[in-house]
């Protein structure tokens, strides 16, 4: 399972090895981690997808684990939320000449444009959710070699609507209540 | 108001507006510029002689005063050695701050002499630590850190500083309001409804159990706490790190919990039908095999920390807040309901409460003693009976450290110093040393084993340099005597790396650092030794040795359930058998 994480922390050295911190300190291996600041340029928006295929894995400890953190300013949890998630790669595939029309065709299907263009070979970039991405290299291999770089993916909460918010560790350091213990 | 100031004395400047009265160090190259300061500064340095005693000693002064501990460090090596005390203060949310110098800026990360990555190093050993490139930030700095290292749950706090921040000179403006932290929020009061919800919990109980632990005294919760414990009249153990949070003459205590906690601790919380949990973690060491742990009980858990709520437990009723605020509020509506609410279960209550004190009255610690050797437990009893509740007890680690616990009481909190949850040999002597200094007119012991002894051993000379009056006892069994227990337990004998040989003659080490000491082998040496050290207006240092083989009872076999205890010692066997 992964678990997909989104937090604001402060722009200063030391916040992202603060957060890394707590998931590698338990072996957990970060699948993706993205972070750039915000329109508030001392603050830092990171998305983070951990790989939790683990018996001991505790989300809720790990979500109080991270918000503990004195960097850390808001932590969502966006794993089973309404979310807008989006993970940009460049591609450069090698392509036969007679092919290439043909390559350009399903980049289209895609919405990947060409953002290079070589006599063997084209440097497609696409954005989307991380399957669709997934299923493009899939596609490409069968024109030629693939060489490629993704950006991990980056989430943001839908606008609310109506009672579909999942109000897990709510945008606010101020600890939820916890007498009714929620688990997502 | 302003005026030129160099880093260091900025630095210094800042501590003393904290309140820094004392601060334990040891000098080096980078820092060169803050001693020089410190050469005539109203802040006393004491100097240690190895810096993880700095930060125990520091941790000795903020566990006995309340008030934050300071250590100060060189770069490199001496940064590297405050890890283990910054740990120790981590696990047992000790306020402190640690101050380490580094290399100036241009040489970081170009391997410059006694270099270290010290702001990465203790990243996870702090609350939180800093890296002052900017002297315009450093009063910033300190003022936060000592925030953050008393505020909510405390704990250390480091600031790194660069050689040029100490050197380079700006104006001084005293900082008269800090900036917020944004990312840090501590919530002290809980709500009207989180209270209700605690008060019904503690009146639909019929066998109510209170388990109390630091938070306790980090809090200065102990009036509450009284109080608390004499409305809802129930039972009450403590954590080792909550001792003294309750009087221990109090007749509602019943010692400590867990692995060598007491018979009527681990039967009544094996049989509770509601745990209350005040300031606790519920500890691997408390718990044993956490699903056979309060297996009948609700819990009710009430801590600063809200990662600390469901985190080896879940809670039924979960408050978090400052422990002092919630009995308060608490108290007051137990008082105002007692007659109604508190009506319903009255009688089962009381029976409950008999049968307490009926496993406590059956069966305490064992009374050990014998006419020719020291029983360690005698010892501790004998100590016990000289401090009575009132003395300050700085242990290390270990078997003496569970017969401490087990048999020494303290009437008041801030009395006994131990490492609790990272369990630091050679932490006992550096506390003590801290914990005198914070408290001239109380008589201080450091109890250590031999094995602890040993770590801290060169601080006999600053005890020894300052004069400082601390009753310094080893209780010499001649091995690391809680291994050798295991072993002799769970690794059939094998006494693997346990054998503590060549162990000084204590006489002659005490002459050598010019300190009055005496070792002894029997009762009526022990209490020539014992009545010798208390008449000695310097510290003393007793040597005690005790039966080599003795163990600590009751035991909970590690991953076991709390009322599966060992009770008593196996019959007797012969080593080599």
């Amino acid at each position: 399972m992964q678990q997909l994480i989104s937090l604001r922390v402060d722009n200063t050295p030391g916040a992202l090895m603060r957060v890394a911190g707590v998931l590698t300190s338990r072996g957990y291996n970060i699948d993706s981690l993205t972070v750039a600041r915000t329109l508030d340029p001392t603050l830092s928006n990171m998305t983070i997808v951990v790989n939790v295929d683990s018996e001991t894995y505790d989300e809720e400890l790990l979500i109080k684990q991270i918000m503990r953190l004195v960097n850390v300013i808001e932590v969502v949890d966006l794993t089973n939320a309404q979310a807008v998630t989006r993970e940009l790669a460049l591609i450069k595939v090698t392509v036969s000449p007679d092919m290439r029309p043909a390559l350009l065709k399903e980049a289209d299907i895609f919405r990947a444009r060409v953002v290079d263009a070589a006599p063997t070979s084209y440097t497609l970039e696409v954005t989307g959710a991380s399957e669709k991405l997934d299923a493009l290299i899939e596609l490409l291999h069968n024109y030629g070699d693939v060489e490629m770089i993704r950006s991990g993916a980056m989430a943001m909460e839908r606008a609310p609507q109506g009672d579909h918010r999942n109000t897990f560790a709510k945008a606010s350091r101020v600890p939820e209540r916890t007498r009714e213990p929620v688990k997502t | 108001m302003s005026s030129l100031m160099s880093g260091s004395q900025i630095l210094l400047e800042s501590l003393a507006r904290e309140g820094t009265e004392i601060i334990f160090g040891y000098p080096g190259g980078v820092t060169l510029p803050i001693y020089d300061v410190l050469y005539d500064h109203p802040i006393q340095h004491v100097l240690v002689r190895h810096e993880e005693n700095a930060t125990f000693a520091a941790e000795g002064y903020a566990r006995t005063t309340g008030k934050v501990g300071v250590c100060m460090a060189t770069s490199g090596p001496g940064a590297t050695n405050l890890v283990t005390g910054l740990v120790d203060a981590l696990m047992d949310s000790i306020p402190m701050v640690a101050i380490t110098g580094q290399v100036p800026e241009h040489l970081i990360g170009r391997d410059a002499f006694q270099e270290a990555d010290t702001f990465g190093i203790t990243r996870a050993a702090t609350k939180h630590n800093y890296l002052v490139k900017n002297i315009e930030d450093l009063s910033q700095i300190i003022h936060e850190a000592f925030h953050l290292a008393k505020s909510g749950r405390p704990g250390p706090v480091l600031v790194d500083i660069t050689k040029n921040v100490l050197t380079g000179r700006t104006n001084y403006f005293p900082a008269t309001k800090m900036k917020p932290l944004r990312g840090f929020h501590v919530r002290l009061d809980p709500d009207d409804d989180e209270i209700e919800a605690a008060l019904q919990f503690l009146w639909a109980s019929e066998r109510p159990y209170i388990y109390a632990g630091g938070g306790i005294i980090s809090a200065a919760a102990s009036p509450e706490l009284l109080e608390f414990v004499e409305l809802l009249e129930a039972p009450l153990a403590h954590t080792v790190m909550g001792l003294g949070g309750l009087p221990s003459d109090h007749p509602n205590f019943i010692s400590m919990l867990g692995m060598h906690g007491s018979y009527a601790a681990n039967m009544g919380v094996t049989e509770t039908d509601a745990l209350i949990g005040l300031g606790v973690r519920f500890d691997d060491r408390v718990t044993g095999r956490l699903d056979a742990f309060a297996p009948n009980a609700r819990v009710l858990h009430v801590d600063i920390d809200p990662a600390e709520i469901n985190k080896n437990r879940r809670a039924d009723v979960g408050v978090v807040g400052d422990v002092k605020r919630v009995l308060q509020k608490l108290n007051v509506r137990l008082r105002e309901t007692k007659e109604s609410l508190g009506g319903h279960n009255r009688e089962n209550r009381a029976e409950w409460r008999a049968r307490v004190n009926g496993w406590k009255r059956e069966h305490p610690f064992a009374d050990v003693s014998d006419e020719n050797e020291i029983k360690p437990q005698y010892l501790m009893k004998r100590i016990d009976e000289i401090s009575n509740g009132e003395g300050i007890v700085a242990v290390d680690v270990g078997q003496h450290q569970m017969w401490a616990a087990q048999y020494i009481r303290f009437n008041h909190p801030r009395l006994w110093v131990n490492s609790g949850g990272l369990g630091s040999m050679g932490f006992g002597m550096p506390a003590a040393m801290g914990a005198k200094f914070g408290n001239p007119d109380k008589l201080v012991f450091s109890i250590s084993g031999d094995g602890g002894f040993m770590m801290s051993l060169p601080e006999l000379a600053t005890i020894a340099s300052h004069k400082l009056p601390v009753k310094i006892i080893i209780m010499n069994n001649g091995w690391l005597g809680m291994v050798r227990q295991w072993q002799e337990l769970f690794y059939n004998r094998r006494y693997s790396s346990v054998a503590m040989d060549a162990f000084p003659n204590c006489e002659l080490l005490a002459a050598a650092f010019g300190i009055k000491g005496r070792s002894v082998d029997t009762p009526s040496e022990l209490e020539v030794g014992l009545r010798e050290a208390l008449a000695e207006p310097g510290p003393y240092l007793l040597n005690v040795n005790v039966t080599r083989e003795e163990n600590v009872f009751p035991m909970v076999p590690s991953g076991g359930a709390v009322n599966e205890m060992i009770l008593a010692p196996p019959k007797p066997v012969a080593v080599g058998d």
